[in-house]
């Protein structure tokens, strides 16, 4: 490959932490203008990457070949990296709040960024910082300027971010989840800024955990797992055919319409875990072989510029098993109603004492072992109402009726014989544990032995509920610091269902989770359901994830519900503006894009 | 950016934590450090200096200074050590009542610390071993109350963070009644952050102790405690300085000592408590 025009070029980039490699060779090339996505689950690399292109890894790096624009950035010293930092490569982090100084506006940020690296004028830079800032589409830039990061939007933190990774006009920005934590219609702007960026000639450097957020912008994407760029090739060819397995389960793992009623995650038998030498994703790998366990597979090609690191390109993939169980009739309103909500209100006092609707109007009504989705953007009041239906917060006006008897407005005494129906699933599992427990009396707490002793004396049946969300007995005595973030919340399904509830209130379940987790938990949810009937009410800001768990959804905005109805109708044909923004705002990947065997799987 | 801690300042904790270590074993098995008895009068050898018989001198009596020092360890630490523990108690006790009790407790308990704070810490201990009278056991529980609002303003604060936690509300969701759920998550968590607060207040509490027995009520005479010595032997400062400065020694290495290990504590556990964030 002749390297004339490559802005970016690395070979070879290995970088470890103590004995940990966490980056284990990997060749990244990159053209002024062009967008790389590098795609992965938390800790397959990708920004120990990012992070090593900038000098800021803190572990040991080496590369055969590093280069930014013919310059050797392998022996560069602290001060040799500041410049370049900010100068020659922007960079861009997930959260903009702590990666903003707050002591400081976010003009002075800004001006901070081209005083070290521009022979802006003194005079002239804050008036460049300003016109940064509208460059970024901030309104009322001049006003911004002067405020402090705590006083601007998520949205707007993260534009003033950019604008100061792009002060001083660096030909290459790194944006490592510039997303992830914005609502779906703020990110989409996000990425349109980048777009604009791309169009005016950076190139990008894109990391991400999330394909469809990358299919928009990038012109390649990598996937990369275990420090290993498994599969790189254009969003058409990487989406439309992927070669690699893991690939396969990421993009089947994404839940949207197409998915719903199937199987999101792979459920591969745990294979003998790789050599040293071998496939890092061998031990999920449904295709794996002996080969795969102890040679490192090569790099072949699988199409125009489709690369993949795996012995077993041509193999057939198992087909997806379709769930049968799943044929519920949507219209079916027979069943015994769990929760009637009515015309529930809660208002807030705001820092400035005045009353702050968070929840205004919002009736429902769930039905026994039925799916109930609650989607909204952050501060549309879907937690607000997950709280008072649980009975954690009373509501102004309105009420709830659990299994037939009211609810809210009761004396907790007289409440807590109903409370073991009605169980939440909090959206961060381990604070959700008493840091100082283990597995077995977290899960005892719920089954009504909080004690230590009384928790030993009913290890049988934590141990069947363990196994019930698929986890081994052998867990029983970690803590939860010691589990992944997948078993975690596994734990906190089981803590949930030991009490038997009729209702489940799931509140953001899989938005701390990896894709390829997600989907596990998602699967789990739904078999838990069709096994014991449990009603949920499904709270998330992920439309996809909604569209494909729910029966029936409402769509919240600002502590009112806009739209409700089937989630097909819904989705399918939105009748209210919001709901269509936050549908046009998804990224998904391109229906066309979409491998044959994933787009409508059994419909039987 | 952090560094490391330097070589200097761990040789300084290490050498801190080996005199405490010579502190404690004073004070469990003084017989160890020091053979002779340190009540044992000898008006013959009274007032000797430092020297090969009495590497400390003696005092009024006769009494061996280096023995009533290591004799000393075990009542100076009671103190310090007892009056935390009282403190620590008392202040977690009344925090649980002001978090459990609802807005009234709340305010009554917050408003009774205030007033107590407001008191110079010495005072509030001389107004309790002025109602209970002096000795080792009132003036431990003297310096204990004068500690215990600042404790119980601590674990309220770490208590409503806790009661804030998803676990407290993954709990409440079960069903458990307020009462089990204060007891079983609230306090314990609560509690941990405040235990390397409560090592440096040792120190202070042992330096409390010692200014009550100054003053002739902690530990009464002919026990020996370091507070006590250094009363005893301030007149003689001028003739036989060893008599005040030997106990003062001990007691301000100990008091440097617990301050030095519980900083390095500090800096460990600080930022890495379990259950926050």
């Amino acid at each position: 490959m002749p390297d004339d025009d490559r802005l970016l070029a690395v070979e070879d980039l290995r970088v470890g932490f103590g004995t940990v490699a966490a980056v284990r060779g990997v060749d990244l090339d990159l053209r002024p203008g062009e967008c790389l996505a590098v795609v992965g689950e938390s800790g397959s690399g990708k920004s120990a990457t990012a992070r090593a292109l900038v000098g800021l890894s803190g572990g040991t790096v080496r590369a055969r070949r590093m280069e930014l624009a013919g310059r050797d950035l392998t022996a560069l010293r602290d001060r040799e990296w500041r410049a370049v930092r900010g100068g020659r490569i922007g960079l861009v982090l997930q959260d903009a709040l702590s990666a903003l100084d707050p002591l400081r506006t976010v003009g002075a940020e800004i001006t901070e960024t081209l005083a070290n690296h521009r022979t802006v004028e003194r005079s002239a830079r804050r008036a460049r910082a300003v016109s940064l800032l509208g460059q970024v589409r901030v309104p009322e830039p001049e006003i911004r300027a002067r405020q402090h990061p705590h006083q601007l939007s998520g949205g707007l933190r993260q534009r003033a971010l950019i604008a100061s990774a792009i002060a001083a006009d660096p030909p290459l920005l790194i944006a490592d989840e510039p997303t992830t934590a914005l609502d779906v219609t703020v990110a989409a702007q996000i990425l349109n800024l980048l777009a604009e960026r791309k169009a005016a000639g950076t190139a990008i450097l894109l990391i991400s955990h999330d394909l469809a957020v990358v299919a928009r912008l990038a012109d390649r994407i990598a996937v990369m797992h275990a420090g290993v760029l498994v599969e790189e090739g254009t969003p058409g060819e990487l989406l439309r055919a992927p070669a690699h397995p893991y690939t396969r389960e990421l993009l089947a793992a994404i839940p949207a319409a197409h998915a719903r009623g199937t199987r999101l995650s792979v459920r591969a038998a745990e294979g003998a875990p790789a050599a040293d030498g071998g496939c890092g994703y061998a031990a999920r790998c449904p295709l794996a072989t002996d080969r795969c366990r102890t040679e490192p597979p090569a790099r072949v090609a699988v199409g125009d510029g489709h690369h993949a690191r795996c012995w077993r390109t041509d193999a057939e993939w198992p087909a997806p098993p379709a769930r049968t169980a799943r044929t519920r009739d949507t219209a079916d309103t027979a069943a015994d109603t769990v929760i009637e909500a009515r015309d529930l209100a809660k208002a807030f006092r705001g820092p400035d004492g005045a009353q702050r609707p968070a929840v205004a109007g919002v009736s429902f009504t769930l039905r026994a072992g039925r799916t109930l989705g609650i989607v909204g953007e952050s501060g549309s009041g879907k937690s607000t109402t997950a709280h008072l239906v649980m009975g954690l917060l009373e509501p102004d006006a309105g009420t709830v009726a659990l299994l037939g008897r009211p609810w809210s407005h009761r004396p907790e005494a007289e409440r807590r014989a109903l409370r073991p129906r009605l169980q939440l699933v909090q959206q961060d599992p381990l604070a959700s544990f008493d840091p100082r427990y283990t597995v077995e009396r977290i899960i005892g707490e719920g089954l009504g032995h909080p004690g230590r002793r009384a928790a030993r004396a009913n290890r049988d049946a934590i141990a069947a509920l363990l196994r019930r969300v698929g986890l081994d007995d052998a867990l029983l005595d970690r803590r939860p610091q010691e589990l992944s973030g997948g078993q975690r919340q596994r734990v906190a399904v089981a803590r949930a269902l030991a009490p038997e509830p009729a209702v489940l209130v799931c509140d953001e379940p899989v938005s701390a989770l990896d894709v390829s987790v997600q989907a596990q938990i998602l699967d789990l949810l739904t078999d838990l359901q069709d096994d014991l009937g449990v009603a949920l009410l499904f709270i998330s800001h992920d439309l996809g994830v909604v569209h494909h768990m729910s029966d029936d959804v409402l769509v919240m905005r600002d502590g009112a519900v806009v739209e409700s109805g089937p989630v097909q109708d819904v989705f399918d044909n939105p009748s209210h503006p919001y709901t269509r923004a936050l549908l046009t705002a998804l990224p998904s990947i391109d229906a066309a894009a979409r491998p044959v065997a994933l787009d409508r799987p059994a419909d039987a | 950016m952090r560094r490391a801690p330097s070589v200097l300042s761990a040789l300084g904790t290490a050498l801190a934590a080996a005199v405490l270590l010579l502190v404690a074993i004073a004070a469990l098995w003084p017989g160890l450090l020091a053979t002779d008895p340190p009540n044992a009068v000898d008006p013959a050898q009274a007032l000797l200096g430092p020297g090969p018989g009495h590497w400390f001198g003696t005092d009024q009596l006769g009494r061996d200074i280096y023995s009533r020092v290591v004799h000393g360890a075990r009542p100076s630490l009671l103190l310090g050590l007892g009056a935390t523990l009282v403190a620590v108690g008392a202040g977690a006790v009344l925090a649980m009542i002001a978090v459990v009790g609802g807005r009234v407790a709340d305010e009554i308990v917050m408003r009774l610390t205030d007033v107590l704070l407001a008191f110079p810490g010495a005072l509030l201990a001389l107004l309790v071993v002025a109602v209970l009278g002096p000795g080792t056991g009132n003036a431990t529980l003297a310096i204990g109350a004068a500690f215990a609002p600042g404790f119980a303003r601590l674990v309220r604060g770490e208590a409503l963070v806790v009661r804030e936690s998803d676990y407290v509300r993954a709990a409440t969701v079960l069903g458990y009644r307020r009462a089990e759920v204060y007891l079983r998550h609230v306090l314990p968590n609560a509690l941990p952050p405040l235990l390397v607060l409560a090592t440096l207040s040792v120190g202070t509490a042992v330096l409390a102790g010692s200014a009550l027995s100054f003053l002739g009520l902690g530990p009464q005479p002919p026990s020996p405690e370091w507070g006590a010595m250094l009363s005893a032997g301030r007149d003689l400062l001028g003739s036989t300085w060893a008599i005040a400065v030997f106990p003062g020694a001990a007691l301000t290495a100990t008091v440097v000592c617990v301050n030095v290990v519980g900083r390095d504590l500090r800096n460990r556990f600080e930022g890495r408590r379990p259950g926050a964030g």
